[in-house]
């Protein structure tokens, strides 16, 4: 294991929590969850080693680390989905052995999961019964006892939430309040929450986090899963940091700073987004001119954008998820249909044109869901690497696949991107996230490309690979690439953009300088708060 | 994945049809001892008279026939297309190609293509309206081929009358299109010794389909194109396939295919599209197609069990042993087999994935296990 940095080392040193001035400290049961030694096995890999943490009751405690550091997989034993190989697992300090989710609930565990499961033809009140109906006498449903109950958990906890709404007509906020109502509706003392302002908005967030320390108020434990530090600085009461599957450090929120916690989940120095001197020139590569896309009910999810991007040049798009990123890069890739608008690559009008021949006149794509739009997950990686690139060499000749040269380049890409697998057979859903990105950054990056559309190019990748796809995307751009870059990453955004524009509600609303901009003005910018 | 064939790759790509051979003869079993027949004895019967020279030929013709219509079937679902309309192309296609094979004299071989390109146009176009149907107005193929099954049959039906396209069969009160001369029939081949019966000598065709087959899906763009498309239709937009015109083609090439399944009946045994022409052929093609995966020589093994199983419970009316029991044998290997075949898939991407992991871990210490993005 690689040495903490400074930073961490000082940290580490102090791992004893800091009470939280305002709680109440009862001797004894003052522990809701313990878990000592907790180590899972799955063949060929251990996902938790020796996870040491302790949770005190009527905190917000939260979890943090990358993505595949093992904290789902400790959530899933902590509720009692996957049984731990070793350690144990202690419940206001009852020793717990749970076989399935329902022993967790009825030892007042409850989990609110990151993608809602909820019937949306169903009212709230059904909603949250489901699963656990109250009845009366022979078997009948009793709908007013549970109705008192909600109101009831709905007050106390001021989750506002009505019974009789039906889940359809909810915005996303309040669906989450439904699965917060449904797990206290069945009792639980001790909630976690897996990623759960991963859908949100940021005033929705604002208003989870009063909701949870409505909770705590209450006496209530939260677990709090999350990867955003900033949000977990701000809500939480205690953290724990897991690397690598195990705990690597708890820390108060007082004595870190988010770059501190960021250096402890990846266990050394940040890489940082930063270009060097500009290599903007004055070609016009892509040019895009009062684009307009309508969604199906006729609303312009993409509002008379126009910009243009220049060879040398990164052009980032700030914005909250939703507000049409998505929409107009599959505009631009030719995927969409458009209302008005041209697309011009170089000084040649492609509107007109098909996804491919815009992919062969030049335009690698970098899709935001990798799964479901870049990769064949069931097919190896060789034909992966043919995928988008099926009428361009080396992948065919004439209208014959060509196997070998196929083969050859992505041997290639696996060297020069540096994909860790065992060979080019393997099949594309067996690499990690990261490993998967960085074979799809190869290969649109790959016949030298004149624009490159890159949409969250390093979501979900770990540290490592974030660095590695920004190395090639500087190298790229030195070059003479055009680049649009969409992230949700506001640090990524100002560093690597050499003009930086934010999209609100499909209108590109504002531009920046990425020189001198700070990730909370830009986010501001990005709710429209305070656009220049 | 080329190359690379490891005793663990063939024992997987077995488990699943083994599997479902074995359950079926269990539960095919339990059917026999409860209407009160042996059923070792009853198989031993089978294999006995299944394995006659007379009955072997009959196995291959039936499984030429099959072979084509899973074929055609196997076209679609690759593309995750499901052509239930085999049934109505190839009725439609025959008795059309019948028609025009048996009202023109030309020479030799030309006679036989002329009447086989006719068949894989039918049955092209009379698939191509669903799959226009489908990319035009998202109409489901499952549907439209249904309702143009029927619609085939009544065509069919409309013109095979003898005010039409048919004749009075001679010495019978059968109706049939007129007899195709002999420049235009296919002379079947003594493969198997010991009889006088013929194979087929379609079925030298329908291998090359076979070959045909694999060669345009692994080999060529299009291929590529129309695998990429079933595998993930999301993937493939964003990599550019005009999907609607793929469920065009595909559905095209899917019903040429399927016109090919009249031809060895019609151009080796019957020459004439009469009442009594074999039907239902293009619902047997799915089965043999789910059995077989797909893939060529998958779809070969499955479709001689089919044609096996059929001719080898022949025997069985004679020994009082109600010979549906094949149906319920063939059915059950149906059922079982799709089964099987979700399981070992998962089963394999879980085991390529843990062996990732586990080279990976090896080949870099400086990288602790289970700790990848």
């Amino acid at each position: 294991m690689p040495l903490p940095s400074r930073g961490a080392c000082a940290i580490a040193a102090e791992t004893t929590p800091q009470p939280p001035p305002d709680a109440a400290r009862p001797a004894a049961a003052a522990t809701a969850v313990e878990l000592r030694g907790i180590t899972k096995r799955f063949p060929g890999v251990v996902a938790n080693k020796d996870i040491d943490i302790v949770v005190q009751r009527g905190h917000v405690h939260a979890i943090v680390g990358e993505n595949g550091a093992g904290k789902s997989t400790l959530m899933k034993i902590l509720y009692g989905e996957q049984k731990p190989d070793e350690g144990t697992i202690t419940i206001e300090g009852r020793e717990v052995a749970f076989a399935s989710p329902a022993d967790a609930i009825a030892a007042s565990v409850g989990m609110v999961h990151q993608h809602f499961m909820l019937a949306d033809n169903f009212t709230v009140l059904e909603n949250v019964v489901l699963g656990a109906e109250p009845t009366r006498g022979g078997g009948v449903l009793d709908f007013g006892a549970a109705r008192r109950r909600i109101r009831e958990i709905s007050d106390s906890y001021g989750l506002d939430v009505r019974p009789e709404a039906l889940v359809e007509d909810l915005g996303v906020g309040d669906r989450q309040r439904v699965e917060i109502l449904k797990v206290l509706f069945r009792g639980a003392r001790i909630l976690i929450l897996d990623e759960p302002t991963a859908v949100l908005v940021p005033h929705e967030v604002d208003e989870l986090f009063d909701n949870l320390r409505e909770l705590k108020a209450e006496g209530l434990t939260v677990i709090f899963i999350s990867h955003k530090l900033d949000e977990v600085l701000a809500v939480a009461d205690e953290i724990t940091v897991i690397r690598r599957g195990t705990t690597v450090a708890t820390v108060s929120p007082r004595a870190v700073t988010s770059r501190q916690l960021a250096e402890l989940m990846v266990g050394s120095e940040l890489p940082v987004p930063e270009l060097r001197e500009s290599t903007v020139t004055d070609v016009p590569m892509l040019t895009v001119e009062d684009l307009t896309v309508l969604s199906k009910d006729g609303r312009a999810v993409v509002d008379a954008v126009s910009f243009t991007i220049h060879g040398g040049e990164i052009l980032g798009i700030a914005g909250v998820e939703g507000n049409g990123q998505a929409e107009l890069v599959e505009a631009i890739m030719g995927m969409r249909s458009l209302v008005t608008g041209r697309v011009r690559l170089g000084d040649e009008d492609v509107t007109a044109r098909s996804t491919r021949e815009r992919r062969e006149g030049g335009v690698g794509f970098i899709p935001e869901d990798r799964q479901r739009q870049a990769l064949l997950l069931e097919a190896p990686l060789w034909e992966n690497r043919i995928l988008g690139h099926q009428t361009q060499r080396p992948n065919v000749s004439g209208p014959w696949i060509d196997r070998a040269g196929a083969r050859k380049d992505t041997e290639r890409i696996v060297r020069d991107f540096d994909v860790r697998t065992p060979g080019i057979d393997v099949l594309a859903s067996a690499l990690s996230g990261g490993n998967q990105q960085k074979l799809i950054v190869g290969r649109e990056m790959s016949g030298e490309p004149k624009v490159l559309i890159a949409a969250h190019p390093t979501r979900g990748v770990d540290v490592g690979a974030q660095a590695a796809i920004w190395d090639h995307m500087r190298d790229a751009r030195a070059r003479g690439l055009a680049v649009l870059l969409i992230s949700a990453d506001l640090d990524e955004l100002i560093g690597m953009s050499d003009t930086l524009r934010v999209i609100l509600r499909g209108r590109l609303v504002a531009d920046v300088d990425p020189r001198s901009v700070t990730p909370e003005e830009l986010g501001s910018a990005m709710t429209g708060a305070e656009a220049k | 994945m080329s190359g690379k064939i490891s005793l663990e790759r063939i024992v997987l790509a077995l488990a699943a049809p083994v599997f479902a051979l074995v359950v079926s003869l269990v539960l095919t079993s339990l059917v026999l001892l409860g209407s009160g027949d042996p059923p070792l004895k009853t198989f031993q019967l089978m294999l006995d008279y299944g394995t006659q020279p007379r009955s072997l030929v009959l196995t291959l013709n039936n499984a030429t026939i099959y072979y084509l219509s899973a074929l055609a079937v196997a076209v679609g679902f690759r593309m995750n297309l499901f052509n239930i309309g085999v049934d109505g192309q190839y009725r439609l296609a025959a008795m059309l190609s019948a028609a025009l094979g048996g009202a023109i004299s030309l020479p030799g071989p030309l006679h036989v293509l002329v009447i086989v390109l006719t068949a894989m146009l039918v049955g092209g176009m009379w698939a191509g309206i669903a799959g226009l149907l489908k990319a035009a107005r998202g109409v489901s193929e499952v549907i439209s081929t249904i309702m143009l099954n029927f619609i085939a049959t009544g065509v069919v039906a409309y013109l095979l009358n003898t005010e039409r396209l048919a004749v009075q069969v001679a010495g019978s009160n059968n109706i049939g299109t007129k007899p195709i001369a002999e420049s235009g029939r296919i002379p079947g081949l003594p493969l198997v010794p010991g009889t006088n019966a013929k194979v087929f000598g379609f079925i030298v065709f329908a291998a090359l389909c076979g070959v045909a087959f694999h060669v345009l899906l692994n080999r060529t763009r299009f291929g590529f194109d129309l695998r990429a498309t079933g595998r993930s239709e999301t993937a493939a937009v964003a990599a550019g396939v005009n999907v609607r015109r793929m469920i065009v083609v595909t559905m095209v090439i899917s019903g040429a295919a399927a016109g090919l399944v009249g031809m060895p009946q019609l151009l080796g045994a019957s020459y004439s599209y009469s009442l009594d022409f074999p039907s239902g052929l293009g619902f047997t093609g799915i089965a043999i197609a789910l059995l077989g995966r797909n893939h060529p020589v998958g779809i070969a093994f499955a479709a001689i069990l089919w044609g096996f199983l059929g001719n080898s419970a022949q025997i069985l009316d004679l020994e009082g042993i109600p010979k549906e029991i094949v149906t319920i044998m063939q059915a059950t290997i149906v059922l079982s087999v799709v089964v099987a075949y979700e399981l070992v898939r998962r089963y394999r991407l879980v085991l390529e994935q843990r062996r990732v992991g586990r080279e990976l871990a090896a080949g870099s210490p400086t990288e602790p296990e289970g700790v990848r993005a």
